[in-house]
């Protein structure tokens, strides 16, 4: 029991590390964007999906319509997160309403990775607490430092972040329907990427699940695309 | 308008995140369903991890990346512990930008 609770402190030690990063380089852009101090600090805090807000940042100044959309779309996959998450972080009101704003990537799989069911509230708020914190001081040390930061590719954070989503989701890829419904819909993912909005390809992921159609149906199909 | 904007896109991300919750306590879920959703979160992250380890926008994102997140998946599935599955894949793309490779 200890040593679980002591590699989930390490392992969430190691992601808020790159999330300050990568939050600093957000603050830097941000204010090299030359927008307003104030609007990076806000977006960390009300809108906290670093994606999203790297997104609209680029495009607040020009066009803060196209900016709501485009982030929007991004963030769409928090609803099939929230029902596939459902009530781990708690059953009372309090808990759904601030658990539900520290809902991140991150926080998912880390918490899919838990298999115990008692220890996954606490896997739940531990890491999305954390990461909320360590992503709102990596934004106020970019907005204070700027360009001081740097880049946080030449850091190669840009390969942690993928890195780490694996490692999380790995285990489940042992159960062989998971597995095919995964990889189906990342390859789906990965070939609509130059053709539609962001936020769009990782939402055809979900397409990846038509594997699951069973035999019967699916020689059916080809039958009558035969016919 | 840009903090109208800003509270529009937390409020409607708070909306999506909320609401995905609030709908999985108020429809009670059948048996495939409850299996099926674990499998679509699974999904959703495997395309993340895939289109930020290979795309950068709508173009490819370049080797060092891809590398980098290679390293870290071959010794995460070798079962190295989480630290340095993130640190290994940082390390290795750091290293070969630093080595001029793009």
């Amino acid at each position: 029991m200890r040593t679980i609770q002591r590699t989930l402190l390490r392992d969430a030690a190691a992601i808020a590390a790159a999330m300050v990063a990568v939050g600093a380089s957000f603050g830097a852009i941000a204010i090299a964007y030359g927008l307003p101090t104030w609007v990076p600090f806000l977006m960390s805090t009300v809108v906290f999906a670093g994606g999203s807000q790297f997104l609209a940042v680029g495009l607040l100044a020009a066009s803060p319509v196209a900016a709501v959309l485009a982030g929007l779309l991004l963030n769409a996959r928090h609803f099939p997160f929230g029902m596939a998450i459902g009530s781990v972080m708690g059953n009372r009101w309090r808990d759904r309403l601030i658990g539900s704003h520290v809902m991140t990537d991150e926080v998912v799989a880390f918490t899919l990775a838990e298999p115990d069911p008692t220890q996954r509230r606490r896997t739940y708020w531990l890491i999305g607490i954390t990461l909320f914190t360590s992503w709102n001081i990596g934004t106020a040390l970019g907005v204070l430092l700027g360009t001081a930061v740097g880049d946080y590719e030449s850091l190669g954070l840009d390969a942690a972040f993928p890195a780490a989503l694996l490692a999380l989701i790995l285990p489940s890829m042992r159960d062989r329907p998971t597995r095919i419904v995964a990889l189906a819909g990342a390859a789906i993912a990965v070939a609509a990427t130059p053709v539609l909005p962001a936020g769009l390809p990782v939402l055809c992921a979900l397409l990846g699940l038509l594997t699951l159609i069973r035999r019967p149906s699916s020689s059916r199909l080809s039958s009558e695309a035969e016919a | 308008m840009m903090l109208a904007a800003i509270v529009i896109l937390g409020l409607g991300t708070y909306t999506m995140r909320l609401g995905g919750v609030l709908l999985r306590s108020r429809v009670g879920l059948s048996d495939s369903l409850q299996r099926l959703l674990p499998m679509a979160a699974a999904a959703l992250l495997a395309a993340l991890a895939a289109t930020s380890t290979l795309m950068a926008g709508a173009a490819f994102a370049g080797f060092a990346r891809p590398l980098g997140v290679a390293v870290g998946a071959v010794l995460a599935w070798r079962k190295a512990p989480f630290v340095v599955v993130v640190v290994a894949a940082a390390a290795t793309a750091a290293l070969l930008r630093l080595a001029g490779l793009e």
